[in-house]
């Protein structure tokens, strides 16, 4: 169980990276922290796993604080940073050697820990580490990361600049892990796989704007939302929905634009009369579920509103 | 400890460009600093301006130019040809030889003028006592001179370099700087990396010690630098005849002895800098430099003014090269060297506690 309270971290140079934020994760929960770059996920992950100090609040293991008994904690995490951080220049074999030695185990001891996904490495085990493919250099860090056989598993940003095939394959074998009984933290930029975990917090400027299970989440959203698609400029269109006294936001969304209604009445129909009154034709207006994406954009809205 | 000391030579091994220079560089920069660098000046223009024209004048000039050390560029008539003769470079040196100098010589009074081109006052002054040297010989060679009793012979004899070889002021030097910048420059270099490169998280996040960590980064350099140290004795040895009179073993000590303090000083680097280009710039400017400018290795400790000579004491490798010239050339034993020794040790405990201070064992 890890447990976060009231933890708050503010950089030399003025930069405040985390503000207040309190959490606690279960044991064998696969737990996701989602958001963009710059949202103090890093900053979180590398306290969890005792490389930084909070300025105010605790952190707990286990049951173990992250600043007196940080070296008890170092041996029960295993921990994969956002940046590549394997040595390109040794092979697989190689690295997986080296990171089982200083955590004083064998390969050999611990293979039936990481044998899922190094079976899919075999075939390069000679390459260096360097020279892999995104997807697969993720999952060695990864292997590497296992290898002491940890309790708690933090990821940081593992599926970034990863391909779709190699995302879904690495949460597979997350879903494996945690089924074996390990706590696992991960963050991701991407929304999407929010849906992937068991509970996420939704994270933005250093604040957590609200936890819960990804079901929770969306049908937490307060109003209607609706998809608009156009074949007029989507720029000029978004502009005119956000000047509407009954919209509350209106933003791009892939192909088309998503419009938050600032309360439940407004139907897509109403908001199809209102969009040919304003000249705009050939529009197509449905009413959505909103997704986890959908709920981060409103809640950033309404975060943006409130500190004014 | 010794996986991680694996992966370290392994680093070392497959980065195959950085060992070349590693390994090539002791040896190009002992060969260039042995025959190109020297202080001995061979082949120096000389123009003569013989008044004399007699048997004794030719048979100095013949001296002169057989010495190695000039080369007869030419003959002038008057001295005043002597600042047009400087500026076109065909001459280094003028030597003026009075009338009658065969009757000069027999009378004693024999009158020689040398005329030296100062744009270079060091090149002067050699080629000064160079000539001095070769006129004392001559004179002292002249049987059929009549009073030998009245001439003051002085008679000088160089101790432990008797042919003022320049490379035995070299090799040590170049030892000095090469095991320095392949010790700290090295390992704060590969300490630096594993920080930028984001693996150092991951070291710190293991039940890896500090000093463990800094151990196993460290110890394929003592061996890469030792390998290194004995290339250049060999060098010294067999190339450029460079003798050990002292005892081989004590060397061997006094390099390992070095090669930490270097040592010492890279983890110090490391722990200050966050990125290899820090590092380096720090190794390079910090240590390289003053290295080969203040260490006495290129210019004398003893002719620098009181503030550089105050600043010497504290560059390592002021001691180091004073310990090798003590125990190649003097023969010394530990009894003559203790202090620098000393030194030297006191030098690896404070680099290694400030190391030990600096070293953190989070993130910043």
């Amino acid at each position: 169980m890890i447990k976060i309270s009231n933890v708050s971290k503010t950089y030399p140079g003025g930069v405040r990276a985390l503000n207040n934020i309190s959490l606690q994760i279960e044991d064998a929960e696969l737990y996701g922290c989602i958001g963009p770059d710059g949202a103090g996920k890093s900053t979180l992950f590398r306290m969890i796993v005792s490389l930084l100090i909070p300025d105010a609040g605790t952190i707990e293991v286990n049951g173990l604080d992250i600043v007196s008994n940080y070296k008890q904690i170092r041996s029960k995490v295993g921990y994969m940073p956002g940046r590549f951080s394997l040595y390109p220049d040794l092979s697989v074999k190689e690295n997986i050697n080296f990171f089982a030695s200083i955590f004083n185990t064998t390969f050999e001891k611990n293979y039936h820990i990481i044998k899922d996904i190094y079976d899919q490495l075999s075939p390069f085990s000679d390459r260096p580490a360097g020279k892999l493919s995104g997807g697969m250099k993720q999952k060695l860090a990864l292997c590497c990361a296992l290898i002491h056989n940890p309790e708690v598993l933090i990821l940081d940003e593992p599926t970034t600049g990863v391909d779709a095939v190699s995302r879904i394959e690495f949460w597979q074998i997350l879903a494996g892990l945690k089924a074996s009984g390990m706590t696992i933290v991960v963050s991701t930029p991407y929304m999407d796989e929010a849906t992937l975990c068991d509970r996420v917090s939704l994270i933005q400027g250093g604040e957590i704007l609200t936890s819960g299970t990804p079901v929770q989440i969306t049908e937490a959203f307060p109003a209607a939302l609706f998809s608009v698609r156009t074949r007029h400029s989507m720029y000029s269109l978004v502009e005119v929905l956000r000047q509407m006294p009954e919209i509350s936001s209106a933003f791009l969304f892939g192909q088309a634009i998503h419009v938050v209604s600032k309360d439940m009445t407004l139907t897509s129909e109403m908001l199809q009369a209102m969009l040919n009154q304003s000249q705009y034709e050939e529009i197509g207006v449905s009413k959505i579920t909103p997704t986890i994406e959908d709920c981060f954009m409103y809640l950033t809205d309404q975060t943006n509103i409130s500190h004014g | 400890m010794i996986a991680f000391i694996k992966k370290e030579v392994q680093h070392i091994l497959r980065d195959y460009r950085t060992m070349i220079i590693l390994f090539g560089m002791p040896l190009i920069q002992v060969l260039i600093f042995g025959f190109a660098i020297t202080n001995e000046i061979k082949n120096a223009n000389l123009v003569v301006i013989d008044h004399a024209k007699d048997y004794q004048s030719v048979r100095l000039i013949q001296k002169m130019t057989s010495s190695g050390y000039f080369k007869l560029s030419g003959y002038a008539s008057t001295v005043d040809e002597s600042e047009q003769l400087f500026k076109s470079g065909k001459a280094k040196q003028i030597l003026v030889i009075e009338n009658d100098f065969a009757e000069g010589l027999r009378q004693n009074s024999a009158r020689i003028q040398i005329i030296s081109d100062a744009t270079d006052p060091n090149v002067a002054e050699q080629l000064k006592n160079y000539t001095i040297g070769i006129i004392s010989s001559f004179t002292a060679e002249q049987r059929d001179l009549p009073s030998p009793a009245l001439k003051v012979n002085v008679s000088s004899q160089m101790y432990f370099n008797p042919e003022l070889k320049g490379v035995f002021l070299f090799v040590p030097g170049t030892m000095a700087v090469i095991l320095m910048l392949v010790s700290a420059m090295m390992t704060s270099i590969s300490i630096a990396r594993e920080k930028e490169t984001g693996t150092m998280e991951v070291l710190l996040v293991s039940p890896l010690k500090p000093w463990q960590i800094i151990v196993g980064k460290v110890t394929p350099y003592v061996v890469l630098s030792f390998i290194n140290a004995l290339t250049i004795l060999a060098l010294g040895f067999w190339v450029f005849g460079l003798p050990i009179q002292g005892s081989f073993i004590l060397l061997l000590a006094e390099i390992l002895l070095y090669i930490i303090m270097s040592l010492s000083l890279g983890i110090f680097i490391s722990t200050i800098s966050s990125t290899q280009q820090i590092a380096m710039m720090l190794s390079m400017f910090a240590l390289m430099l003053p290295t080969i400018l203040l260490s006495g290795f290129v210019f004398p400790i003893e002719n620098m003014p009181s503030f550089l000579q105050g600043l010497s004491c504290i560059m390592p490798s002021r001691w180091f090269i004073i310990i090798v010239r003590d125990i190649m050339l003097r023969g010394n034993g530990l009894t003559h060297i203790w202090m620098e020794t000393m030194i030297l040790c006191l030098m690896i405990l404070f680099f290694l506690g400030l190391s030990i201070k600096n070293f953190k064992v989070r993130l910043q």
